[in-house]
């Protein structure tokens, strides 16, 4: 059974978005320079977040990871604040604070990663904590790649969230590449859902490329935390259609998966469904395809003109107290007033 | 009227603000059903439940970060780490996470870190650090280390009430032995702001926590050789009251910078530093440390007492200075 048409419809768009918006970063604007760091791309993989996060109500809360796109895209960040975020733009989500998928808005629900992947498993434990204590019916989805499953912060994460029974749902697109270490070096286990008999949730492995499959799954494990059944853990296999970054050509990854991996294409089979379930027809697909195109645009040339921040704008937001930074006020008398105000 | 012993009030402090306000809550190793492993939450869990008292598995980091996710939907998380030695376990969600998220994206995270720290317990490597300058050198964090009862109470209170996270290192030799009559009715002491814990012309001695205690001995001891000794109590390492301690070194134009904390790395390098930018031309002497050595902190009395730095030292140095 598929879910009502206008769930079917926002899924491919999307899908279609991240990968739109994603390419265009990738294979354009980085190498025209105009992204002035490192590019990781979810391409592939855009099933995994858009299949989960779509399900969501306004005050629940997600804490993606940097091949999560379409998650932030369902939260509510526009193209153009992703793009001006990818180009160090003052209108970027963290005006220029961060760079890449180290977004973040609380007014959106929507939790920064950091680089030290899986501390974001222990933080989800406690914005469940918050809405338990608070008796609020909402959930944190919490996404995680392959790799991340092997660090302490991980396990301690999933424990305390057991231990505490919240509402929070454990997602990993097992991609399996950590940067360049595949999964029979990151782990001894074939399945990662295996790691959930451990700390008593359940555990299941679906198609990460098949985005009904990524529903379904999440729909049960959203609602059994909704009505205070605790975390699950679902596992999403997948596969890094890219390197690590823009800068990795991924040479090590056989050719043959990538091979096999691109005719499961996430988007190509969702779209093949839709128009045979007559969900949407061709033209509607295509007409979709072209108004993304126009979207993204519009949404680059706007991000490329939009200004870089102040200099100055440096020293402000350590503290919510702007005074606590005073100390550096001495040396303004010796350096130029362009550092220290 | 009763005195109020260092270790009460903290806990009477915790007490008022999770009365105070209900998203105020305490998680940590044993702070629960055992009221804490130096009882600061003894009686919480009957007062305020199981929810708000919060017994969690062996998982320090795991703990802050459930803390930072607590705090960024607003509520006011109070997490324990059993000693402060322990807090390294936490070094990345401290670090990485709590201190950079205002900064990175806005997210203000309004947490407070209690760890018992700092030596002569006889508490050997690991129950007997004071790890206050990891964190002092990580923008993003307020840390705090009070002396007294009266500004371990008022201190508390604040670094609840503050909108970043807040490192709170309670010093624990001073748990019960230091007391004092605090008021009845409510107070704070402010994140920042230095106190001058005792008046004098001759040197100024800039400290904070436990050693504070041996910088007012001192200072008894040396009024009777007619040197003064003016004590200056940090109580906050960041924010720095920096007014406050030039202001101190103007008026006597000697100092000792004194701390519990190893020497190399330790606060005193950088007051040393602020001193020498800022007031340079106020000084008479050298601006001396007194610190422990740079080792780990031994467990055998002769040996720790070896390493804590004492009131003899600051007499010594005093009186060398006091000579210039």
């Amino acid at each position: 059974m598929l879910p009502d048409k206008k769930v079917c419809r926002d899924m491919l768009y999307y899908m279609k978005l991240s990968r739109e918006i994603e390419t265009r970063i990738e294979r354009k604007l980085y190498r025209q320079g105009k992204i002035v760091g490192g590019v990781y791309v979810g391409r592939g993989q855009e099933a995994i977040s858009v299949g989960s996060s779509i399900q969501l109500e306004p005050n629940d809360c997600i804490c993606p990871s940097h091949r999560d796109m379409g998650a932030f895209l369902i939260r509510g960040l526009s193209a153009r604040e992703v793009l001006a975020q990818y180009m160090g733009k003052k209108t970027g989500v963290t005006r220029g604070k961060e760079a890449n998928m180290h977004m973040g808005d609380m007014r959106h629900k929507i939790v920064a990663f950091v680089s030290m992947l899986a501390d974001t498993i222990p933080v989800a434990a406690g914005i469940a904590l918050a809405y338990k204590m608070r008796r609020q019916r909402n959930v944190v989805l919490c996404y995680f790649g392959d790799g991340a499953t092997s660090r302490g912060d991980w396990h301690e994460g999933l424990n305390l969230a057991a231990v505490q029974k919240v509402p929070v749902v454990f997602l990993c697109n097992n991609n399996q590449y950590a940067y360049s270490t595949p999964l029979e070096k990151q782990m001894p286990i074939q399945d990662i859902s295996l790691r959930a008999q451990g700390y008593a949730m359940p555990g299941v492995t679906v198609d990460g490329n098949d985005v009904l499959a990524v529903y379904e799954a999440t729909r049960e494990a959203v609602e059994l935390a909704r009505n205070g059944g605790g975390p699950s853990l679902i596992e999403c296999k997948t596969f890094r259609m890219t390197g690590h970054s823009a800068h990795d050509d991924a040479r090590y990854v056989p050719k043959k998966l990538f091979e096999e991996w691109s005719r499961k294409d996430p988007i190509l089979r969702w779209e093949t469904r839709l128009i045979r379930d007559k969900v949407m027809s061709e033209g509607e697909v295509r007409g979709m395809a072209t108004r993304i195109t126009q979207e993204v645009d519009q949404a680059v040339s706007l991000a490329e003109s939009d200004p870089l921040p102040d200099p100055k704008e440096t020293l402000e937001g350590v503290y919510a107290d702007q005074s606590v930074e005073a100390p550096l006020a001495f040396a303004a008398s010796f350096f130029s007033p362009e550092r220290w105000r | 009227m009763a005195t109020t012993t260092y270790v009460e009030a903290i806990r009477q402090g915790l007490w008022e603000e999770m009365s105070r306000d209900e998203e105020v809550f305490v998680l940590g190793e044993d702070v629960g059903v055992y009221g804490g492993a130096f009882k600061v939450t003894a009686g919480f869990l009957d007062q305020f439940g199981e929810e708000r008292v919060m017994d969690t598995p062996l998982c320090e980091s795991a703990i802050v970060g459930a803390a930072i996710g607590a705090a960024l939907m607003g509520m006011r998380p109070v997490a324990e780490m059993q000693f402060a030695d322990f807090i390294s376990c936490a070094f990345d969600q401290i670090t990485n996470f709590a201190a950079k998220c205002r900064y990175r994206w806005g997210a203000g995270v309004p947490l407070v870190i209690r760890g018992p720290s700092g030596g002569g317990i006889h508490g050997g490597p690991f129950h007997s650090q004071n790890p206050e300058m990891y964190f002092v050198h990580t923008p993003g964090l307020k840390v705090v280390a009070p002396s007294t009862a009266y500004d371990a109470k008022g201190l508390i209170k604040s670094a609840v009430r503050d909108e970043d996270p807040v490192l709170f290192f309670e010093h624990k030799y001073l748990y019960r032995r230091v007391k004092e009559e605090l008021p009845s009715e409510e107070f704070l002491v402010p994140i920042g702001k230095a106190d001058v814990k005792r008046a004098g012309g001759d040197i100024s001695v800039i400290t904070y926590g436990a050693m504070v205690h041996n910088a007012l001995e001192a200072a008894e001891v040396l009024a009777g050789d007619g040197v003064e000794l003016e004590v200056v109590d940090l109580r906050s390492l960041v924010p720095l009251d920096k007014a406050t301690v030039l202001e101190s070194v103007k008026k006597t134009g000697k100092v000792i910078l004194l701390h519990e904390d190893t020497r190399t790395g330790g606060f005193a390098g950088e007051l040393a530093a602020v001193i020498s930018e800022e007031v340079f031309e106020y000084l008479d002497g050298p601006v001396m440390r007194i610190t422990a050595p740079d080792t780990p902190i031994p467990y055998s009395p002769p040996l720790e007492e070896f390493f804590l730095p004492k009131t003899s030292d600051v007499i010594r140095v005093a009186r060398h200075l006091a000579a210039y």
